[in-house]
């Protein structure tokens, strides 16, 4: 099994690959030349069943995958980086809907990426959460 | 239930809370448990499943378990604190990340709720698989308190 990615066949291949992404529903697409990552409505990854809303460790396990995968996707790497801190603001809550997320490199170092991510559901510039992480490559 | 964690501030409203919050789907989906509880303070277990792993190739556990688990744990912390249904909505979450967690292992959480006043708690978590003392990692969290009883809702 490798992870060399190099076309989004192998961004999909790779997050197939991942037992913890398949078992939250986690998909990835390409929408112009970025992946973009979807999470669709599954009542299992709700949380608070009166709101209702999606569990919000659910939102951060679907952005801390997407950003494992931007990364490999990013550097065409074949090794999964290992994550060094994760931070997360929740700002609405979110509901039995589709949600979906995408990552941005702020900066990559030798050593060192830091990711700015962000998932929404209706509108990106409405965003339920967003977050940051460093994650430590190779 | 364990008698283990009668010192909370409403025992019977906290075993509600405790059987409501981990029947909720995606706790349920988990298999999250509740180990232990006092005044302020939570341990939770994740059984393994081979749905953690976040690397087929070294087996390593996903760091989204890790989260799900300190959101969980942190929120039942608080409830140990209250004597009436609310609602208590997560407003950030940070994780360091200090060890790899291992398959085929429990993963547990111990949540401390440190703070509480009338708005806000404050809460930290060390999550362990073997020994707390040598943690796989270590959360601190924020939760907004809402008056309207949406309570037992997580």
């Amino acid at each position: 099994m490798s992870f060399a990615i190099n076309t989004f066949a192998d961004l999909q291949a790779a997050n197939t690959a991942v037992p913890y992404a398949q078992f939250l529903g986690v998909e990835c697409r390409e929408e112009q030349g970025e992946p973009l990552f979807v999470l669709p409505y599954r009542e299992q990854n709700i949380g608070n069943t009166l709101l209702p809303a999606i569990h919000g460790g659910v939102i951060g396990g679907f952005l801390e995958n997407a950003a494992v995968l931007h990364l490999i996707w990013a550097r065409e790497a074949q090794e999964i980086p290992k994550i060094i801190d994760f931070s997360i603001d929740y700002l609405r809550s979110a509901g039995p809907q589709d949600l979906f997320a995408r990552c941005e490199i702020v900066r990559q170092g030798k050593r060192v990426a830091n990711v700015l991510l962000s998932a929404w559901q209706e509108d990106p510039a409405r965003p339920v959460a967003t977050a940051r992480a460093h994650y430590l490559l190779a | 239930m364990e008698p283990g964690w009668l010192p909370v501030a409403a025992p019977a409203f906290f075993e509600q809370v405790v059987t409501r919050g981990l029947a909720l789907p995606h706790c349920h989906a988990l298999g999250l448990q509740l180990q232990a509880a006092s005044h302020g303070k939570t341990t939770l277990v994740l059984p393994f499943k081979p749905d953690w792993v976040g690397n087929p190739l070294t087996r390593v556990l996903h760091g989204g378990v890790v989260t799900t688990l300190a959101d969980s744990a942190g929120a039942l912390a608080i409830y140990t604190l209250l004597t009436e249904p609310e609602s208590v909505a997560t407003l950030d979450l940070r994780i360091d990340y200090l060890r790899l967690g291992l398959a085929d292992l429990p993963l547990y959480c111990q949540a401390e709720c440190y703070r509480l006043t009338s708005q806000i708690a404050f809460t930290r978590s060390i999550l362990y698989q073997q020994n707390p003392d040598t943690p796989v990692a270590q959360a601190v969290a924020t939760y907004m308190r809402s008056a309207a009883p949406k309570g037992g809702g997580r």
